[in-house]
């Protein structure tokens, strides 16, 4: 368990804020928590929240999930020669948990240990323990958001704002993704105006196409597990 | 919006992708492209979203000092880059926000 004790302080202030946000917007209490319960990605209930307090469609919303969540297929491809031996019951929850955090933990004890012969009540027990703390901090996010009255009148929009820069700002550690996120910026403003937020995935493409240009030119990164640049920093920020 | 269908269609994407190789498991490599590529979907996505919430918060440009968004997203940037700690960003950007908007509004 404590190996993601630091994964899991990190992601309290996250579900806390998930929480308080998703409250201020037009879904319900339950609605807010059934995300947590049943789609259980942080950054993309993020997303969706924010999207729906611009009051984007959910197609739109569903799809803008999927290109956030694609990611995972990485860490599946990668956890995928350790699952073998297990049965499809043990491999769908084992993929419900698969997250950012639990992946990260995972293949740190796949390069300890090798996968014999617990990995998978390992890694059960801390997704699961990340799984309730989530919930939990949903929770507590929706109360306090509840019992602040009129929290988007004062500036939640806002809150989202600076959490997203929370978020975002560790990430940008060169060239590549200073430029990602300055496109990305700058076309979503010039093409705020397309229906049904289509300016907004038009935005994130192209700002991706071009950090690729840009890390091409300049020294590749090594890909160290995988992980994304979000993973790094926020294992980075939190310990 | 409807709150049933989105969270079917979240909950059936988000599963889908992690739980699609897994279903039909052998080894699979990806190549080294989408692999980077998916490295900046958070930072792309999220950005697109900040930028029009801070630059027209009413739907239309508002480029000025009075915009309390600008203020506040600036620090939130400045407090973020330096210490790289969440919760320490949220504040910091939300009472700038608050003393920029009590200043000028």
């Amino acid at each position: 368990m404590k190996d993601c004790a630091p994964l899991i302080l990190a992601a309290i202030p996250f579900g806390v804020i998930y929480g308080a946000l998703g409250q201020s917007t037009a879904l319900s209490f339950w609605a807010v928590l059934a995300m947590s319960v049943f789609v259980f990605a942080g950054s993309a209930q993020f997303i969706a929240v924010g999207l729906i307090a611009s009051s984007t469609s959910w197609p739109i919303i569903v799809l803008t999930t999927f290109f956030v969540n694609f990611r995972h297929i990485l860490y599946s491809a990668n956890l995928l020669p350790h699952v073998k031996d297990y049965g499809q019951k043990v491999r769908a929850p084992m993929a419900f948990l698969l997250t950012d955090e639990s992946f990260a933990v995972a293949s740190n004890y796949l390069k300890l240990h090798g996968d014999k012969p617990n990995f998978n009540w390992y890694y059960f027990g801390a997704a699961l323990f990340m799984y309730l703390n989530w919930q939990l901090c949903t929770l507590v996010g929706l109360y306090i958001g509840q019992s602040v009255p009129d929290m988007a009148n004062w500036g939640l929009d806002m809150a989202m704002v600076v959490a997203f820069i929370g978020i975002v700002v560790p990430c940008l550690h060169n060239r590549a993704t200073l430029a990602c996120a300055l496109v990305a910026g700058g076309l979503s403003l010039i093409t705020y105006d397309w229906p049904h937020k289509t300016g907004l995935l038009f935005s994130a493409v192209s700002a991706i196409l071009v950090a690729m240009h840009l890390e091409k030119k300049s020294a590749p990164i090594v890909d160290q597990n995988n992980a994304s640049p979000m993973d790094k920093d926020q294992q980075e920020n939190k310990s | 919006m409807n709150e049933v269908w989105m969270l079917l269609g979240m909950f059936i994407v988000t599963f889908g992708v992690r739980y699609i190789l897994f279903a039909f498991a052998d080894n699979i490599e990806f190549p080294d492209t989408l692999k980077r590529a998916l490295n900046y979907v958070p930072i792309a996505v999220l950005t697109a979203i900040i930028f029009p919430a801070v630059f027209m918060p009413k739907g239309e440009y508002y480029f000025a000092i009075e915009n309390p968004y600008i203020f506040g997203a600036i620090v939130a940037v400045v407090v973020s880059a330096w210490k790289k700690h969440m919760l320490l960003t949220v504040v910091s950007g939300l009472a700038a926000f608050g003393a920029w908007k009590y200043l000028f509004v």
